[in-house]
């Protein structure tokens, strides 16, 4: 078995995995792989499994159905803990060590040598506050410590849960940072988030969760064109000719002067030629594509196939 | 596996240094033990024993009611807070496994519980000295007291972790934590004076008695400081109470009850899901 995913270089293989808490199913038929050095984005409203999920991936919780594989070791063995790192969702770490003790504790149970710590505090930009009480740190800097014991002993698969919640843009810009240097010395990094945006370049694919259920796994651009969203064309029409150009165009009058008309992507060239040929009517065009959030919605709201 | 465990007992115990464990269990130690010392200086003359002898057998009843409560203070948040803060799920994507991480708290927690005992007894047995003279036996009853009660609080320890592991939430687990300790120090003992009052002086007294007595922890820790040196025992008026039971079943209970609690907190922190 594991002669089999190193052949695969899988990383991370998940068949079918349930999970069942209480009488309600939170994870259901789930299968996903992850191979070294990609970087692959987990997204899904609140509830949707995302924890669940990375949880049962450590061997955490019990898996109630399929299998987890973790390059070819079953979830929580010892040899997958040594590999494997993990970013808690809120990250709690003893309010009296300091960040530096924390870490080093964190070293020593990971047979890491301790003296790879301030280095590491330094990446991640806490070296001044090394010395100090964890209790004394802001919610960002208790973060950045959790990326730094993330990036303890170079694990070959990390496991982000909401990294960049309560960090600044620079940090998340620097967070980001850190995840491409992980995937570029072949770490497999799997991110948990809810801010969209952030992750458009970030990432190579992107898998959306929508009520225990994966109800896509794909790179952005082909998430984009599976979904075939319509773009939005927004007209601005000249003093008195509204009227003409909606009756003309069809579309949403929106108010005095606007019409709003929605295409399909191959469509788009068309109907721009007839917003032109409308010449001086036409004051203003705008094009908008659908936005990465238009996309998620699609997918993770249920549009998609129900 | 050495490395991991005193890993997490160094960063216990500096926990347990930064948030004043240390100082107010041992202050707690050294005041009850000074005021019990010295308050119990009365009958020394009487009985014809010196201060220290008087002061063991007072600071072995102080021990039966203070020992397990400060080990259990210690313990119950152990498990169960860690896994309300998310600590042990991050602690346990480690290669460390959990049986480490048990052994590991404990070695810190005793290391804590040591150093009050020892402080503790040690400046009360010292001012006993000066003020009334002291005895190559009653320092022996000193040492004795000293490292009984940390075994004493090692069973403790260990049910604490136990109870930790079973409850819900950290509060759950001081509920429990402190049923536990008046189960152990104050209703035991009065459920045992019940049957003996009612039996009369039948089987019961003579055969069940003694082993029940020593069935528990706190009891046994009390008998084999009280009936083991004999001027101890006649200081404390416990002389013939617990005649007829043999050493070794106050020995096996005193060791038998931290190493057979710790299995099962081993056990019950198994299903503990962080
Ligand atoms: N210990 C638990 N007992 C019962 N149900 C649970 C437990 N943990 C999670 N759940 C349920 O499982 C579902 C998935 O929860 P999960 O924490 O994985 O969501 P998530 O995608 O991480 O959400 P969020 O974005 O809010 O972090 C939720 O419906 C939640 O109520
Ligand atoms: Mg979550």
């Amino acid at each position: 078995m594991a002669a089999a995913a190193e052949s695969k270089g899988d990383m991370l293989d998940v068949r079918n995995v349930v999970k069942r808490q209480g009488t309600r199913e939170t994870v259901k038929d789930v299968s996903l792989s992850l191979r070294a050095g990609e970087r692959l984005a987990l997204l899904g409203h609140n509830g949707a499994g995302k924890t669940t999920l990375i949880r049962m991936i450590l061997g955490l919780t019990r898996i109630d159905g399929g299998s987890i594989s973790v390059f070819g070791n079953r979830p929580g063995d010892g040899k997958a803990r040594r590999i494997t790192s993990y970013l808690p969702e809120s990250v709690v770490f003893h309010k009296s060590l300091s960040g530096l003790e924390q870490l080093a504790l964190f070293a020593r149970l990971a047979g890491q040598p301790v003296d790879e710590c301030m280095p590491l505090l330094e990446r991640v930009g806490l070296s001044d506050a090394a010395h100090r009480r964890v209790g004394t740190y802001s919610k960002g800097m208790r973060q950045r410590l959790g990326l730094a014991q993330v990036l303890l002993g170079r694990p070959r698969l990390a496991l982000l849960d909401e990294p960049t919640s309560g960090l600044d843009p620079i940090s998340r810009h620097d967070f980001y940072g850190i995840v491409d240097d992980m995937a570029a010395q072949g770490t497999a990094v799997l991110v948990s988030s809810h801010a969209l945006t952030e992750l458009e370049a970030r990432t190579d694919r992107i898998a959306i969760l929508r009520a225990g259920r994966l109800v896509a796994m794909d790179s952005l651009e082909n998430l984009r064109r599976r979904a075939g969203l319509p773009i939005q064309i927004r007209v601005k029409a000249a003093e008195g000719h509204a009227a003409e150009v909606a009756g003309s165009l069809g579309g949403n009058r929106m108010n005095g002067c606007r019409v709003e008309l929605s295409c399909l992507a191959d469509q788009k060239m068309a109907r721009l030629k007839a917003i032109t040929a409308l010449g001086d009517a036409v004051a203003d065009v705008d094009v908008v594509p659908p936005s990465l959030e238009d996309l998620y919605r699609y997918y993770a709201a249920g549009e998609a196939g129900s | 596996m050495m490395r991991r465990i005193f890993a997490i007992a160094g960063a216990e115990l500096r926990i347990a240094l930064r948030n004043r464990w240390i100082l107010i269990a041992t202050s707690l130690m050294v005041l009850f033990s000074l005021a019990l010392t010295f308050s119990g200086s009365a009958p020394t003359g009487a009985l014809g024993v010196d201060l220290l002898t008087v002061s063991v057998a007072s600071m072995t009843t102080l021990s039966v009611y203070l020992v397990p409560l400060l080990a259990l203070l210690m313990s119950f948040d152990a498990i169960a807070g860690e896994v309300e803060r998310g600590a042990l799920a991050l602690v346990l994507t480690y290669p460390v496994s959990r049986g480490e991480l048990l052994v590991g708290k404990l070695v810190s927690h005793l290391v804590v519980l040591s150093l009050a005992v020892f402080l503790g007894f040690g400046i009360a047995g010292l001012a006993a000295w000066l003020a009334g003279g002291a005895s190559g036996e009653s320092l022996a009853a000193l040492l004795r007291l000293c490292w009984s009660a940390v075994v004493l609080g090692a069973s403790f320890l260990a049910i604490g972790y136990a109870l930790s592991s079973v409850a819900r939430s950290s509060s759950a687990a001081a509920g429990l934590a402190i049923g536990v300790w008046i189960l152990f120090v104050v209703l035991y003992d009065l459920g045992l004076l019940g049957a003996l009052v009612y039996d009369g002086g039948g089987f019961f007294t003579r055969k069940l008695f003694p082993l029940l007595l020593a069935a528990n922890p706190a009891d046994a820790f009390r008998i084999f400081n009280l009936s083991g040196a004999g001027k101890v025992a006649l200081a404390s008026g416990l002389a013939g109470a617990t005649t007829g039971l043999p050493t070794w079943a106050v020995l096996i209970s005193m060791f038998g009850w931290p190493l057979a609690v710790l299995a099962l907190a081993r056990l019950a922190l198994k299903r503990v899901e962080p």
